[in-house]
């Protein structure tokens, strides 16, 4: 399909299309099937979506390690009572169900990997949000997580998507500037403007390593998809205001990809180095596993 | 990765947490095994490389490892009870750390099943987002991804055999999207690994193991994200 971010913005500028449109064409022409069938799976996925974020925070989703959970619950009720977020109420809301996915993923709920189950929350918390606060129409969320997953595909060929791969950059970082594009789509900005928003979340997260606590996706996962959404948020107002990201997207992966394969292995998900191997990481891993964490 | 990704790749699978590349795609390991063995398995050993073997057991990676052996999808609820399940499938299996080497992919797993008559191995990888790339294949290396419908054919490494494959897909206007030849000595036995556009008829592949210098054909179905 795409092999860069700026082969993507130019289909789109050349042909006069949305990011999103050049996706669905390309994946028609590549899988064969008609508009009608890959609109109809995208929207099942976004119902999965809209169902494990809604879940999260209705009622205090607890993982099964039993070491983490009822954040986005918590979080939640506490914005409804009224309560003023510093982070406003459109970024708050999106925090809420970010880690409101994540901790039905930690459930073993059902989620849509976006790109990843670790990253599942962003995505969705992003756009849900987005529908809430202006109105957008399903429609138009089916046709941005096809800009969503253009820059995914993108990110797979020059780079990484995984935590054991990349670090919690290539997953959280990935989910985070899949929303950025789309967020901006949505919002009225330019193709290009969106690939400045890709830029500029990936730029906020490289380097973050994956080191989950017990091996398991809890902690820090839910909290890194708040800070997730966070990031995309930012990058998203900075490029609808005309702000350039100064080292263009595709150079930004590249970096990312590089990063990821010079990280150290125990920054990799294998649970041996960063939090996991605090003091207090160390004991909760006793707990759930016994004595070792094997 | 040099293949076409699609976007429900990218936005998917529709799964059961909590770890795409350690659950889903551990699922997806276990039913390419399922596949290749071309039954319900009875014995499975299952050994775990890297951050398989680190992390894999919080991660659900031997519960999806054994779901997808029972030919459960990414998404199926039951898939945190795989191990009972497996015993009344009649499903004995091990599970093990294993050391395969720095070049292997951290998320590696080697599965060896046997349905009392055949034994058959499986090395792959989940290399993130719950996609997968099969790495070897008794002992065979083969790369496939199961993004295609992908046919598998062991047979005698002697000329001819290849054409007369591909015609039977010919004849049954199946598209030939990637195709390679792996073999592991001069006139021995070779493997072929046909990727196709859609699937492959049963007519084709009992057609194929009529002829004598076939060892043995299987198809793994592609997986729908």
């Amino acid at each position: 399909m795409f092999d860069s971010i700026a082969q993507l913005v130019e289909a789109a500028e050349t042909q006069g299309l949305p990011m999103h449109e050049v996706v669905i064409r390309a994946e028609m022409a590549n899988s064969g099937k008609p508009r009608e069938h890959l609109l109809g799976r995208m929207a099942r996925r976004l119902e999965i979506m809209r169902r494990a974020a809604a879940q999260g925070i209705s009622e205090p989703v607890m993982s099964i390690s039993g070491i983490s959970g009822g954040n986005a619950y918590r979080f939640w009720q506490w914005l409804e009572a009224g309560h003023q977020p510093l982070t406003g109420p459109i970024l708050s809301r999106a925090v809420a169900r970010a880690m409101a996915v994540n901790e039905v993923n930690a459930g073993m709920g059902c989620i849509v990997a976006t790109p990843t189950a670790g990253s599942a929350g962003i995505l969705p918390a992003v756009l849900l949000t987005l529908q809430e606060a202006r109105g957008f129409s399903d429609a138009d969320l089916v046709n941005a997580l096809f800009t969503a997953s253009g820059v995914g595909i993108v990110i797979v060929r020059r780079a990484h998507v995984s935590g054991a791969a990349g670090g919690c950059q290539a997953e959280t970082g990935s989910a985070a500037c899949m929303a950025a594009a789309a967020a901006v789509e949505l919002l009225g900005g330019t193709p290009r403007q969106a690939a400045h928003a890709v830029a500029i979340t990936l730029k906020n997260m490289l380097g973050l390593v994956c080191d989950p606590v017990a091996g398991l996706v809890e902690v820090p996962c839910v909290k890194r998809n708040a800070a997730g959404a966070a990031q995309c948020f930012i990058a998203v107002d900075l490029a609808l205001a005309g702000v350039e990201s100064v080292i263009p997207a595709d150079e930004v992966i590249d970096a990312m990809a590089q990063i990821g394969r010079r990280m150290d292995e125990r920054f990799k998900e294998t649970a041996l180095g960063g939090l996991a191997a605090t003091p207090t990481g160390r004991r909760l891993a006793e707990m759930v596993w016994g004595n070792k964490p094997k | 990765m040099s293949r076409d990704v699609s976007v429900f790749d990218i936005i998917g699978p529709i799964m059961v947490g909590p770890s795409s590349s350690h659950t889903a795609g551990a699922v997806r390991l276990g039913q390419v095994a399922r596949a290749v063995l071309g039954s319900q398995p009875t014995e499975a050993l299952i050994e775990l490389h890297g951050s398989f073997a680190q992390t894999g057991k919080g991660h659900g990676t031997d519960r999806g490892i054994v779901a997808g052996l029972l030919g459960l999808a990414t998404d199926d609820p039951r898939l945190r009870h795989s191990f009972d399940l497996a015993e009344q499938a009649g499903l004995r299996f091990t599970i093990a750390a294993v050391d395969l080497g720095e070049d292997a992919h951290p998320n590696t797993a080697r599965i060896t099943v046997s349905d009392g008559r055949r034994t058959v191995q499986v090395v792959g990888a989940s290399v993130g987002g719950g996609l997968v790339e099969i790495r070897q294949v008794d002992g065979y290396a083969v790369s496939f991804g199961c993004q295609y419908d992908t046919l598998l054919v062991v047979a005698e490494d002697r000329p001819g055999t290849v054409s007369q494959v591909t015609g039977w897909l010919a004849k049954r206007g199946i598209n030939i999207a990637f195709l390679r030849v792996e073999r592991d000595r001069r006139g021995g036995e070779a493997i072929m690994v046909i990727e196709t556009d859609n699937p492959i008829d049963p007519v084709v592949l009992e057609a194929l193991e009529d002829y004598p210098w076939v060892r043995w054909v299987r198809q793994v179905p592609r997986v729908e994200a």
